[in-house]
């Protein structure tokens, strides 16, 4: 049983008691296994399989497609290189600057894995992005943080990548006392969270209006009184709203990495 | 109210670490494959795709460049061709020419050589027929004017060189007058001056 259909469940047993809006148990399926390793409880949801299945589906398409990479591409290599092309020319060459093809790769990852991810949204039977779970998110958003600090720490050493994010070159030294404390939460703290939570909070959103258009639109087929006419309302919305989050599934994926290159590219060169 | 009661349990924003682990783990299985596999694959391609481009064009631009450098040299070689024609020509003209020219010089010669041969037989001829003529007619005017005397004049005639004298006169008559033929009965050739 899917948390969908336990949802389901809940709508039609509640015949005559009202609808009974989905909540957060949506994100927290019943556990299928657990175990634990070193202190440390893993416990495997279908949100964790989606994880498994949209990850192992993703690598299997890269290798797939860039297995024997030609000069003219099958129909799979080209579907592959494009997406590899937009982050490599369009993010890592064009938003990171001339030094940036190195981290096209990573860029890359980053991009395919959201999209992969953020599609089980709206991939029927699975119908979740796992990406909607903040545990998934934080983690990128981590090594986003990790990395885009650790770069600036290489491109222009540790004096250099603290002192410019501290004391900004060109303000008025008065305007420190105001721009400082901004400049150290913006870089360490704002940043990262906002990546993960921007990225979260949309996945979980889009979930979150699916499921009620869905479960509306059964519930009103199901009362049997005039609120039957907005049954099709509420699954045509639904409709409509897969469609948007369609576009939301792209456009997190393609945000977080540029704005990832965005970031790297401020630690690569040295002038803000 | 299973719901509800999740909801109290769960907090969105904080994620279990076994999660984020798992998380991790996909993350850097995604990376790996990228990193082995994909980008160099896809960068090979792209490369591979550049050069052939580019290799093309270099190609094309050689291809043109050799053509236009076997086109000169054929143009070169037919301008060649048209002067070492002309000149040849012209040599032959003009070998022809000095041909022609030495042939009338010789032709010239020849018939210089004929003529000369020619006047100079003529003129030893009339000598001779001159001198004969001289002889006889000496004899004959002396014969003549022994038979008129009745004498005989001959060696007398000789010993004075009268008729010779007589002759020579005769002769320088003749030169002077406008044609050979007037007043006198004796015979002067035409070319005689």
């Amino acid at each position: 049983m899917t948390s969908s259909a336990l949802a389901l469940g809940d709508v039609l047993a509640a015949n005559g008691e009202g609808f009974e809006a989905p909540g957060l148990g949506e994100f927290y399926p019943e556990t299928i296994a657990s175990f634990s390793v070193l202190g440390v409880d893993f416990e495997i949801t279908r949100i964790t399989l989606i994880l498994w299945i949209a990850t192992l589906a993703l690598v299997v398409f890269l290798y797939l497609a860039s297995r024997n990479a030609k000069i003219v591409p099958s129909k799979l290599q080209f579907v592959g290189e494009t997406g590899y092309s937009l982050v490599r020319d369009g993010i890592a060459r064009d938003v990171v600057g001339p030094r940036g093809l190195p981290f096209a790769p990573f860029l890359a990852s980053l991009f395919f894995f959201i999209l992969a991810n953020n599609l089980m949204a709206i991939i029927p039977f699975a119908q979740i992005s796992p990406m909607s779970k903040f545990a998934f998110p934080l983690v990128l958003a981590a090594i986003c943080w990790v990395l885009y600090i650790y770069i600036g720490i290489r491109e222009q050493g540790v004096g250099r990548y603290f002192k410019d994010i501290l004391f900004l070159p060109g303000v008025p030294k008065p305007m420190y006392i105001l721009v400082t404390p901004i400049e150290i939460l913006q870089n360490f703290v704002v940043r990262p969270f906002t990546l993960a939570v921007r990225l979260f909070a949309n996945m979980f959103a889009g979930h979150m209006l699916l499921v009620v258009f869905s479960l509306g639109a059964v519930y009103l087929f199901q009362v049997g009184n005039y609120s039957v006419i907005f049954g099709p309302v509420s699954a045509l919305m639904a409709i409509v709203m897969t469609f948007f989050e369609l576009l939301v599934i792209f456009l997190q994926a393609y945000v977080f990495t540029v704005l990832m290159g965005t970031y790297l590219n401020g630690s690569i060169e040295a002038e803000h | 109210m299973l719901i509800w009661a999740a909801e109290e349990e769960h907090n969105p924003l904080l994620p279990p670490l076994g999660e984020i682990i798992i998380g991790l783990i996909a993350f850097a299985i995604v990376l790996f494959v990228m990193f082995k596999f994909v980008a160099p694959q896809f960068e090979k391609a792209f490369v591979a795709r550049r050069d052939a481009i580019e290799g093309g064009i270099e190609r094309a631009e050689a291809m043109q460049a050799e053509a236009k450098a076997a086109l000169e040299q054929y143009r070169a070689q037919l301008a060649e061709a048209r002067t070492e024609a002309a000149q040849i020509r012209d040599a032959a003209r003009a070998e022809g020419q000095q041909i022609i020219e030495e042939l009338r010089a010789q032709a010239q010669e020849e018939s210089a050589r004929i003529l000369a041969r020619g006047e100079e037989q003529l003129a030893s001829s009339r000598q001779q027929v001159v001198n004969e003529l001289r002889g006889q007619i000496g004899t004959l005017a002396v014969d003549l004017a022994g038979r008129v005397v009745g004498e005989s004049l001959a060696d007398d005639a000789r010993r004075s060189g009268t008729v010779d004298r007589f002759l020579d006169d005769l002769d320088g008559m003749t030169a002077t007058s406008s044609d050979g033929r007037g007043g006198s009965s004796v015979y002067v050739p035409q070319d005689a001056r």
